[in-house]
């Protein structure tokens, strides 16, 4: 067993750029899931209290009678 | 609705316009956008000795040769019709074989040989396990 | 087109798509790395290194394939005005550039070895580098203008251009002397790999486009989402100064 998994890591001696093609592609990818998710969640975040800004603001305004 | 197809015309004009003046740009530059060129092809293109180049083509069969100080090879390059000479000194990529693509950087000598100083190997659009490249070879059909 | 081009219906369906196209995604790349890493066989002349086509090849295609998008969606956001199209252009080009520098950095991991060079100026390798290039280009104008909405419309037109880029990366490779092989799955007749190591290609190809349009789809709610502060933040300016 330890020489199959051996063997699979050499890659034939080409290891070092077989792993180093799919390392780097999983790092990317996971590095694009977390910033992108990162992004996304931070702009919701923004959204919903500019939403919560305005509601209060109009609801204050009402209470004061004037036009929205 | 007619803006629209005012503006879809637009566009298309516009891509249209764009793509000549890629193809007229790109077909003027056609040989400076050649990596290597073949045997057959020094001679059109005016290649002399000292002038570097590089040069493409697939390694005859049996002509790769060691010379006894182990470091240097000779070979030649073809294109199925004209034949070159190579020497080149150095490392040789993993790929490198005979009846193999490869592309070699450096300059002709005054006898016409190619010298040179960089050798990449080329490889076919081909992707098969070995099993089914000996049964090719065996077949009679060499996988190149 | 209006009816499935409005934002909050985009919102509201991506929100209901994206669970399944990022478990597709998922279930193909498992199954996809098996096959390519370990029951596919290593090629005839290149061993193990054939490998490294599984994640390069399709990058390749994704990088293809997000720009095209970006062009269509340009054209879209010009002829019909819809501003969905502008915003999921620009949502689209930083996944595309991410894809395209993978394509190139897989290439080098896979040149050094077989063709004894990490990087040459031949025409595939420089139509890529300039596809790399234009997605960066794109990034930078739309982000130069202070009205997001001036900047779209700039990077529209970059988008469009750049388009001409495609087809001579794609025909590189037949119209000039490359170091670069000449296609093997497109090619007319049969493919010229053998199908032990098609399948992987194919599966690894789905696996990264559905991947590509989870990215897109997350990104795309990010920018609506964002023009919607925007808005509201003009609004809220706009009602302070009165």
């Amino acid at each position: 067993m330890p020489d199959r998994l051996e063997q699979f890591l050499s890659m034939g001696g080409y290891g070092a750029y077989v792993w180093g093609a799919y390392g780097l592609c999983a790092v990317v990818m996971v590095l694009l899931v977390v910033l992108t998710l990162k992004r996304l969640r931070a702009n919701e975040r923004t959204l919903k209290m500019l939403d919560g800004l305005r509601a209060s603001r109009r609801q204050q305004s009402m209470g004061n009678g004037d036009a929205p | 609705m007619r803006r629209k197809h005012q503006r879809t015309a637009l566009l298309a004009m516009a891509v249209i316009g764009i793509g000549t003046a890629a193809a007229l740009t790109l077909a003027a530059l056609q040989d400076n956008l050649l990596f290597f060129y073949g045997p057959g092809e020094i001679e059109a293109q005016h290649l002399v000795a000292g002038q570097r180049f590089r040069l493409g083509g697939l390694v005859v069969d049996g002509s790769i040769r060691r010379l006894d100080d182990g470091l240097t090879i000779t070979f030649d390059v073809t294109d199925t019709v004209e034949t070159v000479s190579v020497v080149y000194v150095g490392p040789v990529p993993d790929l490198f074989a005979e009846g193999q693509g490869v592309i070699a950087n450096g300059m002709l000598d005054r006898d016409g040989v190619f010298q040179a100083d960089e050798l990449l190997a080329k490889h076919d659009e081909n992707y098969m396990p070995p099993e089914v490249a000996e049964r090719l070879e065996r077949a009679g059909h060499p996988t190149q | 087109m209006h009816r499935f081009a409005n934002p909050n219906r985009f919102l509201r369906l991506s929100r209901q798509v994206l669970p399944w196209v990022a478990g597709l995604a998922a279930v193909l790349m498992a199954a996809g790395l098996y096959l390519a890493l370990v029951a596919s066989p290593p090629d005839a002349r290149q061993g193990d290194t054939v490998r490294i086509m599984y994640v390069h090849v399709p990058a390749a295609w994704l990088s293809l394939f997000g720009y095209a998008s970006m062009a269509v969606a340009s054209a879209v956001g010009y002829i019909w005005k819809h501003p969905l199209a502008d915003l999921a252009c620009k949502a689209t080009a930083p996944i595309g550039a991410t894809f395209t520098a993978v394509c190139l950095a897989t290439g080098s991991l896979w040149g050094e070895p077989m063709w004894g060079t990490w990087w040459e100026w031949d025409a595939r390798m420089t139509s890529v580098l300039i596809l790399f290039f234009l997605y960066l280009g794109y990034l930078a104008l739309v982000s130069a203008f202070d009205d997001p909405t001036r900047g779209l419309k700039a990077g529209a037109i970059l988008a469009l251009v750049g388009a001409v880029n495609l087809p001579v990366i794609k025909f590189s490779v037949e119209w000039w002397n490359t170091l670069h092989q000449p296609p093997s799955v497109s090619r007319l007749g049969t493919p010229a790999i053998d199908p032990s190591m098609l399948w992987p290609l194919l599966v690894m190809a789905a696996a990264f486009t559905a991947f590509f349009i989870t990215l897109v789809l997350l990104n795309t709610r990010s920018e609506i989402i964002q023009r919607k502060i925007q808005v509201l933040r003009a609004a809220q300016a706009y009602g302070a100064a009165e």
